[in-house]
């Protein structure tokens, strides 16, 4: 029994559409103008130094002879994959375990989810740093997301059981639960759709915090310092002075090129959940 | 009596939650690809460094204690609980050596402690405040214009308000100092005007980042349940009575809205914690974040162990503080 409601297009929310928009530009920027790059972004010394941004250095030259705005390019690709991978390894099994932890009940979901609060409650940033600081100079791009997943899981696990236990109680769980459908069947044909659009808009915010912890581990110089990303470029310039030199388009374009990646990812969840909860009866 | 039952469930959770952290921070070193000791003597002769005979020495042994590389792992795990319990000695600093790194901590702690539980108060009653009053009045045109400032701030991190306050600040306005160290050299630590004064323009900037975001931060979550609390019924009867507006806004809607905002406080002191840490090092300022720097850069591991222990313990007990206030708080709480 459906009940019949006007759909609202997810294009009708303003803040999703602007978030969207900012954030395909910045996919495009990573993940195709990177490509085009017309040297290894990377490597020192392959443009003259210190060149404020001009027509063909758009964001200009960084005293190491790199190309800020190639760089900067890269680096966006870069923070993209590790927040990638830290939203799909943390979301996964945060879905999985807090579906679990729901579903099963008793014993199963106490120790499940003692284990959650606990890692809910851990302070994540020491252990991160004594963890990037072991690794350091060996972390790959995908190595430091895994390392950010660590923490990103618990706090969707606990939000995914409390959507499952209420799920639980509906009709049609029990109606699939007493026409003998198999536990597992009922869990992902049944609750995983429900949680699905729940998942997208966590998952965003997943890439947003991994972004972010990517950065501060580059601050405390504990990123992979060889690569480039949005991090990397904070790094850099700050190691070199920027700011005190008068170099400010080096520091200042990975800074506004982080707060809007921010922004537009911020707006994007916002906006999917907006349109998630006005689409709920 | 349900409150004892109550108590005694978080106090069970904060040592357990100590413990698997701390379990973590023993468990790192030894399952990092890397062998720490060899690693951390490379990193530092490769500094090139001068360490005299008796430095060197007592960092070797101190190593050896710190990652206890001796026995079996059952029993290094046993002796590491050892010295944290025994009042968490954790050796000389070798940057700078001999001082002791708990002394370097006791030294730094105060300044962190002021500046964070300044900016955490200001920022927290300043976004429940405003956000109660949008969240009430959301068809305002100041409601809308908030909102969407913000919308803006909260996403973004700590360290980049921070280095945008300097790029604006310092740089295109010159008005606060680029970077000083807390106070001025040669201003000692008084309760002299001269010093409060000092330590005040110093931490401003600092301070300016951390409440623009943790405001963001409280504002939007206090605007959200307030919106909520303003549409259930009682508030509609408190109307229908003939109540002032500012008499529903602050008895009946913030009232209520408040609850849920001191649970989430006690869920972002980690998040506060390491936000102040990233700022004092944009800022130099003097504090543990900035400390935990020197001991990163300068691969001085006991440093770096008594500070990561010092923020485990910090960060879970603030935690447990605020889930025992809680239901002095909420009166309707129940005791999970």
């Amino acid at each position: 029994m459906k009940s019949k409601r006007i759909v609202v297009s997810i294009w009708d929310n303003k803040r999703f559409v602007v978030g969207f928009i900012m954030l395909m530009v910045f996919v495009i920027l990573g993940f195709i103008v990177s490509n085009f790059s017309p040297y290894d972004p990377r490597s020192w010394g392959t443009v003259p130094e210190e060149l404020p941004p001009s027509f063909k250095h758009p964001l200009g030259t960084t005293s190491l002879g790199t190309d800020v705005f190639w760089f900067l390019a890269e680096g966006i690709k870069n923070s993209l994959i590790i927040g990638l991978v830290a939203a799909v390894v943390g979301g996964a099994l945060g879905v999985t375990i807090g579906i679990t932890a729901g579903f099963a009940g008793g014993t199963v979901d106490r120790v499940l989810m003692a284990i959650t609060d606990t890692f809910i409650a851990v302070p994540s940033l020491p252990i991160l740093i004594l963890l990037a600081f072991l690794f350091k100079g060996r972390a790959s791009i995908i190595v430091l997301g895994l390392i950010i997943s660590i923490f990103s899981w618990s706090w969707p696990a606990r939000q995914v059981r409390a959507m499952t236990l209420s799920l639980r109680e509906r009709d049609f769980i029990s109606m699939a639960f007493f026409s003998g459908e198999k536990p597992y069947k009922i869990l992902f044909v049944e609750i995983f759709p429900h949680v699905v659009s729940w998942t997208i808009a966590n998952f965003i915010n997943a890439i947003l915090v991994a972004i972010g912890q990517e950065a501060t581990l580059a601050v405390l110089g504990l990123s992979a310092l060889e690569e480039a990303t949005l991090g990397t470029s904070i790094y850099w310039a700050m190691q070199y002075q920027a700011i005190f030199r008068g170099l400010w388009w080096w520091i200042a374009s990975p800074v506004v090129a982080m707060i809007i990646l921010f922004v537009s990812l911020f707006l994007t969840s916002k906006g999917l959940q907006e349109h998630l909860a006005s689409g709920r009866s | 009596m349900r409150f004892t039952k109550y108590l005694i469930s978080r106090i069970i959770t904060y040592f357990v939650v100590i413990f698997v952290s701390m379990t973590f921070v023993f468990l790192i070193p030894r399952f990092s690809p890397i062998d720490p000791v060899a690693a951390l003597i490379g990193r530092l002769t490769a500094q090139g460094s001068y360490m005299d005979a008796t430095a060197l020495e007592a960092m070797q042994k101190s190593l050896k204690e710190t990652f206890g590389l001796e026995g079996s792992i059952f029993e290094q795990y046993i002796s590491f609980w050892k010295r944290i319990l025994a009042g968490g000695d954790f050796g000389p600093s070798y940057a700078m050596f001999p001082t002791s790194v708990n002394q370097l901590i006791r030294e730094s702690l105060p300044w962190t402690i002021w500046l964070l539980s300044l900016t955490t108060i200001i920022s927290w009653f300043l976004g429940n405040i405003i956000g109660a009053i949008t969240g009430f009045r959301k068809d305002r045109w100041y409601s809308k214009v908030l909102e969407d400032i913000a919308m803006v701030i909260r996403p973004i991190p700590y360290y980049i308000v921070a280095l945008t306050l300097i790029l604006l600040l310092s740089y295109i306005f010159p008005i606060f100092p680029m970077s000083a160290g807390g106070s001025s050299i040669g201003v000692k630590p008084s309760f002299s005007w001269i010093f409060i004064k000092d330590v005040l323009k110093t931490a401003f900037l600092p301070a300016l980042s951390l409440i623009i975001v943790g405001f963001g931060w409280w504002f939007l979550s206090m605007d959200a349940l307030s919106r909520n609390i303003g549409e259930e019924e009682f508030v509609s009867f408190a109307e229908v009575k003939g109540l002032t507006e500012n008499e529903i806004m602050f008895r009946y809607v913030m009232k209520n809205a408040m609850l849920p905002q001191v649970t989430a406080l006690a869920l972002s002191m980690g998040t506060i914690f390491s936000g102040s840490l990233i700022t004092e090092i944009m800022f130099s300022y003097p504090g543990i974040g900035m400390l935990l720097y020197r001991a990163i850069t300068s691969a001085d591991f006991n440093l770096m162990m008594g500070i990561i222990t010092i923020s485990v313990f910090a960060v879970a007990t603030a935690c447990l503080v605020v889930d025992i206030l809680y239901p002095f708080v909420d009166p309707r709480v129940r005791y999970r």
